[in-house]
């Protein structure tokens, strides 16, 4: 039996990669010198749908909410073998929390219609609460299976999902649809296949269209190339608040009832230190002086 | 409505044994109570649990919400959001608090989505402060503080739920400080009885194996840490040898968990146990933020590094630039001889 997937993906920076150069000397961080990535779990839990797919058919569409560049996540999710993206985007929904991040998502995915399984990564890498798959599920009304690592079976409407915590592991069986958010260990996800890479190159959202054509001169005008990627499935949606019919004091900023109250920056804090000589007489003078200091005892 | 200033802890258990970090926040919440003059309440939910109360209660609570249910034998969300959500509905406690363990994390999220809450998530400390909107032109007095590192740990946000009760957080295990337990105190237990709906039993849990924590990184007043610098299972001996000595436990960075060299159970950091030991001896780390996270505010530490630039040596209290195959030795040899 066919399963529709949804999957959710976010655009990250990539504060994996944090370095030295990214942390500026006032302790501030250079956002711009992070990469934006998708997120790292979220490419186990496309994966995870794709396995879905690959072994019952079905489909698998993606949702991103973000700015019009994270157009370039939904590129990549196409590139690894996603059947349909979409992008939301609606500078109301900026400065959400993710009680409106999850609101958000929540409309764009009953607009979808049908589907028999949401996909979640466990949590992203720069927000990092894991609040957001739970909180969608609630306002779907679904069960949810947070930190799902593999699928023992599917069938009859029923999914059963073994669940990695640090300290063991969980076997549920949960009635479809459900919401799975899905954990690193998982799976390897697959990488993007060439093919697809080359025929997605010109997936794009309408605002993205001008660039594409200046690169494509060929196409002629603007609307010629729109109908182009109309007709081959490469024109992404981008929906708004008027689109999903989102009560708009649920949205954005204002729909979020956390407040930022302030940022720190860590920034290395020079402990007042000694230089300890790697002799047996420094070694031996630290442990004396640890345990006069009642650090040893 | 005039705010109740009571602080809810949502307490943990399985097979009637409490979680750490519950009985860490009954003993913050005590603190954060004084502040407010409100009390501090527990939601101890469970089958046949009717023996924990009085631990609840020495530990810091005023009042205990008790739920027993065969159906709340074994965490599952549906029933446990029913039960909160009625109780919270039916209350509208100030603060909410809970530990941001497999189950906080499933639980409190969903809790405040149904409560239209805000939710902060994974806190390292929580304090009580006003806050102005400057938008608004407005002032909250006594509102929580909810601090937590974000960013893979690069920055620290303080953030507030100005307008939402109750203020919900999710707090780290190991960061706050369970009180030690008062045989004299007090306090009131009121029997709840919850009602589901079937929907609530969408999900059923077909066998769930859990270790005990084997590793006692969080009350150990010394750490010793190794990582990518250890080369093999010989070198992280002496780290164990060290840490024997030294009455302690061994720790390690993620290069050390990723390299074989020991369990993952062991990993301080982000993504790791939090410690706060009197000791932290790091060798061969080389001080990445998510490992700081996790060791910054021990009392005194000690780093062992070939590279006098390393990272780590901008938080160590005692900087040994050394291979540590020769440090660490003669840090056995030194204790040796002082036990002589
Ligand atoms: C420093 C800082 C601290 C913050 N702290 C909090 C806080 O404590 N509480 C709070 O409510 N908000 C907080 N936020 C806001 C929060 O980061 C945003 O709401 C964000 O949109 C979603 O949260 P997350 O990044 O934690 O995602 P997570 O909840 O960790 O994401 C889990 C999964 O949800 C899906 N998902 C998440 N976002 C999207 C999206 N935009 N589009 C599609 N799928 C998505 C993905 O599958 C992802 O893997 C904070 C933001 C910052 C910058
Ligand atoms: C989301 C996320 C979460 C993370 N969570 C954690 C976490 O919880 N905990 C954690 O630790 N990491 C975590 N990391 C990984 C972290 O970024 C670093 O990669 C990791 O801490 C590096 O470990 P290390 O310093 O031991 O190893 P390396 O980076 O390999 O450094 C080895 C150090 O040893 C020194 N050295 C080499 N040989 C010797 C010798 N013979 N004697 C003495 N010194 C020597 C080197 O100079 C170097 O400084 C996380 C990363 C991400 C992206």
């Amino acid at each position: 039996m066919p399963y529709r997937s949804i999957v959710l993906v976010k655009q990250v920076p990539d504060t994996r990669s944090i370095r030295g150069e990214v942390m500026t000397a006032d302790g501030t961080m250079n956002r711009a010198a992070l990469p934006a990535i998708l997120n790292p779990e979220d490419l186990n839990a496309l994966e995870m749908a794709l396995q879905v797919r690959d072994q019952y058919g079905g489909t698998v569409t993606i949702i991103t909410m973000g700015p019009p560049q994270a157009a370039t996540v939904l590129r990549e999710a196409l590139a690894r073998g996603a059947d349909k993206v979409i992008l939301l985007s609606d500078r109301k929904f900026a400065g959400a929390d993710t009680q409106a991040t999850s609101y958000t998502l929540k409309c764009a995915i009953a607009r979808v219609g049908e589907f028999d399984l949401v996909f979640c990564g466990r949590q992203a890498i720069d927000g990092d609460t894991a609040q957001v798959g739970p909180q969608v599920a609630q306002k779907l009304g679904l069960p949810q299976i947070t930190y799902a690592e593999s699928i023992v079976s599917l069938e009859a409407g029923e999914i059963i999902v073994q669940r990695a915590f640090d300290l063991g592991t969980e076997v549920v069986k949960c009635k479809l649809p459900c919401l799975l958010t899905v954990v690193d260990s998982a799976n390897r996800p697959r990488p993007a296949s060439a093919r697809r890479r080359i025929r997605n190159k010109l997936a794009a959202i309408p605002s993205e269209i001008p660039a594409l054509l200046a690169q494509w001169p060929e196409f002629g005008d603007p609307a010629a190339l729109q109908s182009y990627l109309q007709k081959n499935g490469l024109a992404i949606p981008v929906w708004t608040a008027a689109d999903l019919a989102a009560d708009e004091a649920l949205l954005g900023l204002g729909g979020s009832p956390t407040q930022v109250h302030k940022v720190s920056y860590v920034v290395l804090e020079a402990a007042e230190s000694k230089e300890i000589p790697a002799t047996p007489e420094g070694i031996q003078a630290l442990i004396d002086e640890l345990v006069q200091e009642y650090i040893l005892g | 409505m005039a705010d109740n200033r009571n602080i809810w802890v949502f307490i943990e258990q399985e097979d009637g044994r409490i979680a750490d970090v519950s009985l860490e926040l009954l003993g913050k919440s005590r603190e954060l109570a004084g502040q407010l003059q409100g009390q501090v309440w527990a939601l101890l939910a469970g089958h046949q649990v009717g023996q924990l109360p009085g631990q609840i209660i020495q530990a810091g609570a005023d009042h205990v919400l008790l739920a027993e249910d065969p159906e709340l034998q074994l965490y599952r969300t549906l029933p446990y959001t029913r039960l909160a959500l009625d109780l919270i509905e039916k209350h509208r406690p100030y603060i909410f608090l809970i530990g941001a363990t497999p189950v906080g994390r499933d639980l409190a999220p969903r809790i405040a989505s149904a409560a239209g809450v805000g939710l902060t998530a994974d806190c390292t400390d929580l304090q009580i402060g006003d806050y102005t909107n400057k938008k608004e032109r407005r002032v909250y007095k006594d509102l929580l503080y909810q601090i937590r590192p974000a960013f893979g740990g690069n920055i620290i946000a303080t953030i507030v739920n100005p307008n939402t009760r109750p203020q919900m957080a999710s707090v780290r295990e190991g960061v706050m400080h369970a009180l030690p337990p008062d045989p004299q105190r007090i306090g009131t237990v009121e029997t709840v009885t919850p009602h589901f709906e079937e929907s609530d039993f969408a999900l059923q849990v077909l066998s769930r194996e859990m270790r005990p924590p084997t590793v006692h990184l969080k009350d150990t007043p010394v750490v010793v840490a190794g990582g990518g610098g250890v080369r093999d299972t010989a070198e992280f001996q002496l780290l164990h040898d060290l840490a024997n000595l030294m009455g302690g436990e061994v720790g390690a960075s993620r290069a050390a968990v990723d390299a074989g060299l020991i369990s993952r159970q062991h990993q301080i950091g982000q993504t790791g146990t939090t410690v706060r030991p009197r000791l932290y001896i790091a060798a061969g780390i080389s001080g990445a933020i998510q490992h700081r996270a996790g060791m910054n505010e021990s009392n005194k530490i000690i780093a062992i590094n070939t590279d006098p630039e390393a990272p780590i040596f901008q938080v160590a209290h005692y900087k040994i630039v050394g291979d540590l195959s020769e440090v660490l030795p003669l840090l056995i040899r030194a204790l040796r001889a002082k036990a002589k």
